[in-house]
């Protein structure tokens, strides 16, 4: 697969998304203006129930923005297609079919060679490290194969865009880390656009080239930080004064939205407001 | 490729049209009632029923089969010869297998199951447990069945399981051949449910035997009309499983199918359908049970033959222990449908056995 660092731009133009009817307006997002860099890693950041899930459907195309518009390499988002994959918070794999089956899908559809797709589907699992569990359906697989494997369904389409929706959501802390240092590997290897969406700010600080802080609903892009640590990382950087810094302003900036979301009352928001608490108290 | 397609689906509609037209050639005919001399009335019956199906059964398996077997051929050529090898060897031989499957401790815990069953009802009578002490104990049943006046013995038996199996089968495959599909559409189309489900919704509360009479009024023959009831037994539970089941295909599913670059069809056949088979599977399972309480109730109004017949001509005879064996001989009918079902279903959604 060779490394495409000039494609899946995604430029966002005051958009908007509003829910219900007239009478009962929710604005989930308002007049975001943001870009989304190729050949970067953008990690998008904000407290959860902030509208990061929102914002992934209209890219991904399953939802129209109500005003605004949002376009990849320049042209117009339409509706869902293959040059922007979601990775979703729970697994999306389809559980009638085996892994080389589920990784098949895509060529399968578009009416690819067969038995190409089929050299291809065992090649990206055999690099996703799942070698030997082709044949095996996603309920026999753990929750961090599942994942795998779901990447290796997102590669062999060799998408403009990867979109991954707190991906990592629900593993346990340690197959989290590795799966972490494994999307960085993955990411580093071919500079794929990825954008990475996640309530977690030691997640979104490790991974990040850059990281994108929304503001509390109704969401847009508060602050754009670049992350300057350098590539390949590893948990290493973790240590860094460097990555203290980064840790500090992009906290401040949540600080400010945590409170406003907690004054509405946001069990989300509380809990980062209390996570910010511990951390100043523990120095 | 197109041409591939075509002669699919040529194969698939000529199976259906066949099997359609055979089905109404044997049930829109009324029976002679005098059978020759020499052979018995209803044996005569069961043969005439299956020589009827005969032509039209050859007629449609054939290009059935003959799709079965590209399909499976399909699947052999689809797959590395690396992977067939290992599979292969994985493979244990045949008489193994059987053994494996037959006699296990899963055999031996159902064995023990319906032992106690029969225990407890044989000896009812001697230890004088209320209500169950008035059924003819067990070896009273058994010696009754095979005595010299015995229903083992006697062609109106085993051809009561022939035709009453006959009538089972095509109900409920009736059931799910137009079950299935209007289930589909329902969940999957949101105008036609509002068009047509009502309609459904007041029929569906009204009992399966309420249908007999209107059946019997309404339809050329007897056997049609205990079908009729058959298939509305069947029918209304697969219907609402299905539907049921479509909406229960996760959202994120199609949604993901979407992203890959899956058209309409593919979503529809390689997510939908899939994600629906499990709640089909269900409402089939469901659905065979009913038709066998129908089906006796039925037999006993509007047939002239079949086993829930010969249970109720026993009753009016005043002979309890051959309306027990006529009992029994439902409930295993009934289980081995099951069986069957469950079977076929566990076989159709391979990804549900794995735990």
């Amino acid at each position: 697969m060779p490394p495409d660092r000039h494609t899946g731009r995604v430029e966002c133009r005051a958009v908007t998304k509003m829910f219900g009817e007239e009478w009962a307006r929710q604005v989930v997002v308002d007049d975001a203006s943001f870009v989304v860099e190729q050949g970067q890693l953008n990690v998008m950041i904000g407290p959860s129930g902030c509208g990061k899930s929102t914002l992934i459907n209209l890219i991904a195309g399953y939802e129209a923005p109500t005003s605004g518009e949002i376009r990849l390499d320049g042209e117009r988002i339409e509706g869902p297609g293959r040059d922007r994959l979601v990775v979703f918070q729970e697994t999306a794999l389809f559980p009638w079919m085996t892994s080389l089956e589920n990784v098949m899908f895509g060529p399968e559809v578009r009416g690819t060679n067969r038995r190409e797709a089929r050299q291809e589907a065992r090649r990206l699992l055999e690099k996703v490290g799942l070698k030997g569990f082709e044949d095996k359906y996603p309920s026999q697989l753990s929750g961090g194969m599942q994942r795998r494997c779901e990447l290796a369904r997102a590669l062999i389409n060799q998408p403009k865009i990867m979109l991954m929706d707190e991906p990592f959501r629900g593993l346990d802390a340690m197959t989290r880390e590795l799966m972490q240092e494994y999307l960085l590997r993955l990411f580093e290897e071919s500079r794929h656009t990825v954008l990475f969406v996640t309530s977690e700010l030691e997640e979104a600080i490790f991974l990040a080239d850059r990281l994108l802080i929304l503001t509390a609903k109704p969401t847009s892009v508060k602050e754009v930080l670049t992350v300057d640590l350098p590539r390949p990382r590893d948990f290493h950087v973790l240590t860094s004064p460097r990555y203290g810094e980064l840790k500090q302003e992009a906290l401040e900036a949540l600080y400010e939205e945590a409170v406003k979301a907690f004054a509405k009352g946001s069990k989300a928001a509380y809990d980062l407001v209390e996570a910010f608490g511990k951390r100043v108290g523990g120095g | 490729m197109r041409a591939a397609g075509a002669a699919k689906w040529a194969c698939i509609l000529w199976t259906l049209v066949c099997a359609g037209l055979g089905f109404f050639r044997f049930f829109d005919t009324t029976f002679p009632l005098n059978p020759p001399p020499g052979v018995h009335g209803e044996l005569h019956i069961a043969l005439q029923a299956m020589r009827a199906y005969r032509f039209w059964g050859a007629i449609w398996l054939a290009p059935a089969v003959g799709l079965l077997v590209v399909w499976r051929m399909k699947r052999e050529v689809d797959e590395d010869p690396a992977v067939l090898r290992t599979k292969a060897e994985r493979r244990r031989p045949l008489a193994t297998r059987v053994r494996k499957a037959v006699l296990n401790v899963h055999t031996l815990r159902s064995a023990l199951g319906v032992l106690a069953v029969l225990v407890v009802w044989q000896v009812a009578e001697p230890l004088g447990i209320p209500i169950v002490n008035r059924i003819p104990p067990f070896s009273e049943v058994v010696v009754r069945f095979f005595d010299d006046r015995g229903l083992f013995w006697r062609d109106k038996y085993w051809a009561g399981w022939v035709i009453s199996l006959f009538r089972i089968f095509s109900g409920f495959v009736l059931a799910l051949i137009i079950g299935v599909p209007q289930g589909l559409a329902w969940g999957i189309s949101r105008t036609w449910k509002a068009a047509s489900f009502p309609v459904f919704e007041i029929f569906r509360p009204i009992p399966p035997l309420a249908f007999l009479p209107a059946a019997i009024y309404l339809m050329p023959t007897a056997e049609l009309s205990i079908i009729l009831v058959i298939f509305l037994g069947a029918y209304f539970t697969i219907v609402l499983n299905t539907i049921n089941g479509v909406y229960n295909v996760d959202k994120s599913m199609q949604r993901a199918a979407l992203s890959l670059g899956a058209k309409r069809g593919d979503i529809f056949w390689k997510v939908v359908f899939p994600g629906t088979l499990p709640s089909i599977i269900t409402g089939a399972t469901v659905g065979m049970g009913i038709t066998w309480m129908v089906l006796v109730a039925a037999e006993m109004i509007a047939g002239r033959s079949g086993i829930g017949f010969l249970t109720w001509e026993s009753y009016t005879a005043g002979d309890i222990p051959q309306v027990v064996v006529g009992m029994a001989s439902m409930g295993v009918g009934g289980a081995i449908c099951s069986a069957i079902i469950w079977r076929l279903g566990n076989n159709l959604t391979p990804w549900r056995r794995l735990f």
